[in-house]
């Protein structure tokens, strides 16, 4: 189900080979252990009670008959937690404001969204501490809630915060309102560039909140003594994330905090920001006894981080021979019950994969009363790519062109200036293009009722801070720790690129996740970094370790460091010694460490850049039931640039679960509320994300352009792929019955609402 | 009120413990007797990560009281290899990369070896249909439905 295209020569030993994945059988026996899968002696149990209100001021909370039950050990609420200081830290496109998540995980003032947390208790069993919960008294005053993002941003309507002034306007306005923040980039002149335009296309789109969907639900254990210090064990992207935010909102030392990172039951993105941590931990602190807190489906859904609704219009300008002269875009994203939607991402990726010379984007960050958005997959990019590549689609439709020789025509290139002040610095968009021009599908001939639609999708990608260290074993083998938590098959790429760099066989290394006190610092496991810059770490570990592998081979042999090469996976005499020794593997110089100097081991960290863009282009064929409205995906053909897939297996896995998430954005998941504010769709009955019976097989093409800036090639791989399946969708709805589906998902319902207006009925 | 005793089968071997008359089974694996292979994700039987069989009958444990577990037959993933010998289907999953983060596994292997004990030669759409209630967030099932059928093959000396 898969081809490899571009694939530079290959002087690789191990990477680009499919080995089972190093943690792999613990998973296929039941026995790796998951954030709920912890316990310890003497453990009490931690719940939560939530608002069932959409916006209500608190005005009281009594405690105090839940105290009284015999098995309860503990009650907090916000009153048990510092306050914090109002202040965006942290680069913008992902500051975060303590002040604000202190009131997330736990509400002061008010309560924002239905579902999140006043009060929390320990108790020696589930069910007392379930008990305990109802005997909570929360004094509430109902205020009006407002949810839709287009409402929100109304001048009437209810505000979250009464004092809220919108960033990035000048002059200030002076009346508050849900709207955080405004930003704005452009380039060119955008009115010169459609007046040059011989069609313009300009269309309004609306997508439905999502959630990421993963499969376990928050979980952790936590265990305080009495000097303070305490460990955590926690199911995230970041355990060091999860220990930095987890101090502060505590006002704990950071060095008093160990956390370990459980296996992680599905994340994507929505694991990168802490919920039960810092309150399990307080727990803990108050009781004295460890504390483990669970969170339920339902609480999942009503109180995690979902990714934004939003509201936006595309406008873009062609000349008749398809070359795009202006685009302007407006977005509007909820950010949920706190400021920090991913709207600034939208207006930087949604054109970022063209060459245009005239572009604005705008956008509006809008809180509203549902659970504060979380990191989805590309944040925020999907959303304004359903948009842009919907509008290029019908640009396309009206110039009579093919809509990958539109994009062809149209493609960034390395030195391209983007609308956000940077430039392309990487190639690979094209070859994804003319991967799926060459796929004979895209050419295939379509029967009644069908249609094929195309679209493509640009990632930053990440780099950043990343630490590892390799030790090895007097056997020969070598174990690599990471501080990277593994959501995909990280620990099988890292072992192939270590074992690749130190010239061992796959099976002669172990990777592990190292907790926080064990490993130099590591970001989290997010924004397709971890195989780019923790690999990289990895890789310089390696390299100092093979450099002492040769001063050891020095040292036996009796001659200069530098008359030693490493070739092959052996040490070798050169230069002036050339040939006067017979070569010393690996395992013999690793046998021989006690007599050489002892322990051989080391340790690298790393701020990486030089990352480079993830790139997808998506092809799929629908058939549409004219008497349902029910869509169908046909064939899926997905190419993605992974610069060098490291296990191609996993680098695929990214890629269909990418597309199927996306299938799901586009066909089905939304949060629906009711008149109250209330989420009626709070599990997967209701919310329904793809099931197997629902799709075929993701076909997929990794297009291989090497990245100059890794040793190996690597590019990010995890998250363009969920980018261009909205609008691939709606593309083929389009060309299947002429009807343009603006607003997401495309449910039965919306589709055949579509059909009916076309049929005049 | 006082809580029931319950004496079971679990993985072939003959089990006793108390528990709660609100207790699901799957409480009772993970919490009383520290099976924690066998999943929550949702609590209401809408995902599949709990999957069990009860007397050969593929059901979700988080439907299942512990107490029906009385007199029964009880297999979760923990009983499904033998020793160092994977069962096939565990083979099959590691070889065609078929899980990402893993949770849904332990469900989604219990759920295909019930499939395989019914129909030793499904075709993909009796294994999507088969896998329809066990939802992986991951992988968009692609490796899963592979690798169920390759073992099937395996299995059948195909």
């Amino acid at each position: 189900m898969s081809t490899v295209l571009d694939r530079t020569e290959k002087t690789l030993k191990v990477i680009g080979t499919r080995p089972v994945r190093p943690d792999g059988v613990p998973k296929v026996t039941g026995l790796a252990q998951y954030g709920a899968d912890f316990s310890l002696p003497g453990m009490l149990w931690g719940k939560i009670l939530r608002s069932p209100h959409a916006h209500a001021r608190i005005r009281s909370i009594n405690t105090a008959k839940a105290l009284a039950l015999p098995g309860v050990k503990a009650v907090i609420t916000s009153a048990d937690l510092p306050d914090q200081k109002f202040d965006y830290v942290g680069p913008e496109r992902v500051a975060v404001n303590f002040w604000h998540m202190t009131r997330n995980i736990m509400a002061r003032e008010k309560v924002l969204y239905e579902g999140h947390a006043v009060a929390a208790v320990a108790a020696t069993t589930s069910a007392i501490a379930a008990e305990a919960l109802r005997l909570i008294e929360v004094d509430y005053e109902v205020l009006p809630h407002v949810i839709d993002v287009d409402e929100a941003m109304k001048p009437d309507a209810p505000l979250l915060f009464e004092d809220m002034i919108t960033r990035g306007i000048t002059p200030a306005p002076t009346k508050p309102s849900n709207i955080s923040k405004r930003i704005e980039y452009k380039m060119g002149d955008v009115d010169a560039g459609f007046a040059a335009a011989d069609e313009i296309v300009e269309l309004n789109f609306k997508t439905a909140p999502v959630h990421q969907g993963y499969i376990e639900p928050q979980a952790c254990l936590a265990r305080a003594d009495a000097d303070g210090q305490t460990e955590l064990w926690a199911s995230s992207q970041g355990h060091f994330v999860v220990r930095t935010m987890t101090v502060k909102l505590l006002g704990m030392k950071t060095g008093d905090l160990r956390v370990h990172p459980a296996e992680i039951g599905g994340a994507f993105g929505g694991k990168t920001v802490v919920y039960v941590e810092p309150v399990a931990v307080a727990l803990s602190r108050k009781t004295g006894h460890p504390v483990k807190i669970m969170m339920s489906r339902e609480d999942v859904f009503k109180a995690t981080g979902p990714t934004s609704g939003t509201s936006s219009t595309i406008k873009i300008g062609v000349t008749r021979d398809g070359k795009i002269v202006a685009a302007e875009a407006l977005f509007k994203y909820q950010a949920g019950a706190f400021p920090g939607s991913p709207v600034m991402n939208g207006c930087m990726c949604g054109f970022a994969p063209y060459d245009i010379p005239n572009v604005r984007t705008i956008g509006y960050d809008v809180v509203c009363n549902r659970p504060k958005a979380t990191a989805y997959r590309a944040p925020g990019s999907p959303m304004s790519a359903y948009a842009v590549e919907s509008t290029l689609d019908m640009v396309a439709a009206k110039i009579g062109m093919d809509p990958l020789q539109l994009r062809l025509k149209n493609t960034a290139k390395p030195g391209t200036q983007l609308v956000y002040g940077a430039k392309h610095a990487h190639a690979g968009f094209a070859e994804t293009l003319q991967a799926l021009q060459r796929h004979p599908g895209y050419t295939a001939p379509l029967g009644k009722n069908q249609g094929r639609g195309v679209a493509s999708g640009y990632w930053f990608n990440g780099g950043g801070e990343s630490s590892a260290t390799v030790h090895v074993n007097e056997d020969g083998t070598a174990v690599v720790a990471t501080g990277s938590p593994d959501i995909g098959g990280s620990r099988a790429s890292t072992a192939l690129m270590a074992a690749e760099a130190l010239g061992i066989p796959y099976e002669h290394v172990r990777p592990i996740i190292a907790d926080t006190n064990s490993v130099g610092y590591t970001q989290a496991t997010g924004g397709s970094r971890v195989t780019y810059a923790t690999g990289m770490a990895v890789i310089n570990a390696c390299n100092k370790v093979i450099a002492e592998m040769c001063a050891r081979a020095a040292k036996i042999w009796k001659i200069d460091a530098a008359d030693v090469i490493w070739e092959e996976g052996c040490a070798r005499p050169a230069g002036k010694r050339l040939g006067e020794f017979e070569p010393l593997s690996f395992k013999e110089i690793a046998s021989k460490r006690t007599a050489t100097g002892g322990p051989i081991s080391a340790a690298a960290s790393l701020n990486a850049e030089g990352q480079a863009p993830g790139f997808s282009t998506q092809f799929c064929d629908v058939e549409v039931d004219p008497e349902t409205g029910h869509v169908k995906i046909l064939r899926y053909v997905a190419a993605q640039d992974a610069g060098r897939a490291i296990h191609p297996a996993y680098v695929e896995g990214q890629i269909q679960g990418g597309v199927v998430q996306g299938i799901g954005w586009a066909l089905n998941e939304e949060y629906i509320y009711d008149q109250e504010g209330h989420l009626s769709n709070a599990g997967f009955l209701d919310y329904r994300i793809p099931v197997a019976s629902d799709l075929p097989m993701i076909e997929t093409i990794l297009v291989e352009v090497p990245n100059p800036n890794h040793p190996y090639g690597v590019k990010g791989v995890a998250e363009a792929n969920i980018v261009p399946p909205m609008a691939a969708v709606a593309n083929a709805i389009y060309h299947a019955t002429g009807r343009r589906m603006t607003e997401l998902p495309m449910s039965p319902p919306k589709v055949l609402a579509a059909l009916d207006s076309g049929r005049g009925g | 009120m006082a809580k029931q005793h319950v004496v079971t089968t679990l993985n072939g071997n003959s089990v006793e413990f108390l528990c709660d008359t609100h207790q699901t089974l799957l409480e009772v694996l993970r919490d009383e007797l520290h099976l924690t292979g066998t999943k929550e994700g949702c609590g209401t039987g809408d995902c599949g990560a709990c999957s069990i069989t009860l007397n050969g009958r593929l059901v979700c444990s988080c439907l299942t009281l512990g107490v029906e577990a009385q007199g029964k037959s009880v297999e979760t993933i923990e009983g499904m290899s033998n020793g160092e010998n994977l069962h096939v289907l565990q083979r099959k999953f590691l070889e065609h990369a078929a899980l990402q983060c893993g949770i849904c596994t332990p469900g989604v292997l219990v759920a295909a070896r019930s499939l395989l004990e019914r129909n030793s030669d499904p075709t993909e759409t009796e294994v999507r249909f088969w896998l329809a209630g066990n939802l992986c967030r991951c992988t968009g099932y692609n490796k899963i439905v592979e690798a169920v059928l390759d073992a099937a093959k395996e299995m059948r000396g195909a």
